[in-house]
């Protein structure tokens, strides 16, 4: 069933809105939250890949014969808290581009490096 | 949506639901993660940076058609290339095939003959720690590369005529908000205790030393949001905490050093002790330990930068116009 693939979709349609926030939205604080969306959807991509039909979740108690796959898990859990401190630092120079600048549209930052050349 | 902080707010819900969704596809551990940082620790550095470069954007004058152009390809191709996937659940999928079955045969003693490798009931801690050491000790590189980074942009030399009026500011805001004051201090000591709970219990139920770290971090910046950035810094020193970074991920590499001078290979803690499983009990302790301390101190150095900034701009910036808006945003946060 072509159905069984639905959650690759449910990927797609979350990564295509990070992606068109990023690229359509001029102001700097929307695109790292677009980048944000985007980061969670490759998450939701590789936690759903991990899902085992029946599975329980990969802590090994008795009576239980049948797991999820906890390789994915380990790297989506790094990348989190990677991806917080990949965040900051782009909120860290979102702060510095509006003391430089004094607005964090993109537009005008661009109006302003034109007048200065 | 013009106004920033409701793109904040949204982002935290979304955060929290994605955390709800990790449960359900059993990922415990990661649902641990993202709901202490997606709907915590980000929600909160949006904050305090839109506090500083405004909240309102401005009215936008891009055409979409582009755009929207551009994202329907790319997203009708992806769909095109999901058609060759394996279907979601499938005991069968190439990823749940490779190396995964070995990792749950031989985390715990005794079951189904396994080799006894590392001893530890929740795989994920095991793999994290003890098969893929060397990814995580990249990992709690980068992190503690991303606080030096914060350090070196947003960092601020204080003087001391500034910090009077700044205590001053400080006390008049804090005054306000006295049953959070008290129900903080003593909601703070439960919550160092389930931090350091998931820290060492990481070994057997979700956990570990990247969930521990955020929630330190969280204690303190609370005690920090309600008390004063001044107040906090007396509690928290600043260079300790900036010298505590480092030692995270030098604890971690010694772990390292230590099992290649025991005669094994680099992170290989069946060396550290005479019995494999208990070398590897110890090894995961330390490195998890090693990871916390990296995460609390980075995250502290993150958030006491942009708040510091923050401050400063307050200091010699307009005032009163500024404090009132902090204040209904940082009450809003909690």
């Amino acid at each position: 069933m072509i159905l069984g693939l639905y959650n690759y979709w449910v990927v797609v349609v979350l990564m295509m809105t990070g992606f068109y926030i990023v690229i359509a939205q001029g102001n700097l604080i929307k695109k790292i939250v677009g980048l944000n969306i985007f980061q969670t959807s490759v998450f939701i991509l590789y936690i759903s890949m991990a899902k085992v039909e029946g599975g329980s979740a990969p802590i090994l108690t008795d009576g239980i014969s049948q797991y999820s796959n906890p390789l994915p898990h380990v790297l989506i859990l790094t990348a989190i808290v990677v991806g917080i401190a990949t965040t900051s630092l782009g909120l860290a120079l979102a702060v510095r581009i509006k003391e430089a600048y004094g607005s964090i549209e993109e537009d005008e930052i661009q109006d302003r490096d034109n007048k200065e050349c | 949506m013009k106004d920033l902080f409701a793109v904040v707010m949204l982002l935290g819900i979304y955060g929290l639901l994605s955390a709800s969704f990790f449960v359900s596809m059993d990922a415990v551990d990661v649902a641990f993660t993202e709901a202490s940082v997606g709907a915590g620790i980000s929600t909160l550095l949006m904050l305090t940076t839109i506090t500083m470069v405004g909240r309102y954007e401005h009215a936008a004058r891009h055409k979409p058609t582009l755009a929207l152009a551009v994202i329907l390809i790319t997203g009708a191709l992806l769909i095109y290339g999901t058609l060759d996937m394996p279907y979601f659940g499938s005991p069968h999928a190439p990823a749940n095939l490779h190396v995964a079955p070995q990792y749950l045969n031989d985390a715990v003693p005794g079951l189904n003959n396994s080799k006894q490798e590392v001893g530890v009931p929740n795989v994920v801690t095991a793999v994290l720690a003890s098969y893929r050491g060397f990814d995580t000790f990249g990992e709690a590189a980068v992190i503690f590369t991303a606080g030096v980074g914060v350090l070196a942009l947003l960092s601020v030399v204080r003087r001391p005529e500034e910090d009077a009026e700044i205590d001053a500011i400080n006390d008049s805001m804090h005054q306000q908000h006295l049953i959070l004051r008290i129900v903080i201090k003593i909601l703070i000591p439960f919550i160092f205790l389930f931090a350091l709970y998931v820290q060492f219990h990481g070994d057997y139920g979700p956990g570990g030393g990247f969930q521990a770290g955020v929630i330190f971090a969280v204690a303190i910046i609370l005690y920090a949001m309600l008390f004063g950035l001044s107040t906090a810094r007396r509690v928290i020193n600043q260079s300790l905490i900036q010298i505590l970074a480092a030692v995270g991920v030098l604890i971690y590499g010694s772990v390292g050093l230590v099992s290649i001078l025991n005669g094994g290979n680099f992170l290989d803690y069946s060396a550290l002790s005479s019995d494999p499983v208990a070398g590897q009990h110890l090894g995961i302790l330390v490195i998890e330990l090693g990871v916390g301390i990296t995460v609390t101190s980075v995250m502290l150095i993150i958030f006491f930068n942009f708040a510091g900034r923050r401050e400063n701009r307050r200091v010699s910036g307009s005032v009163t116009g500024n404090n009132s808006k902090n204040s209904s945003a940082t009450k809003a946060a909690r």
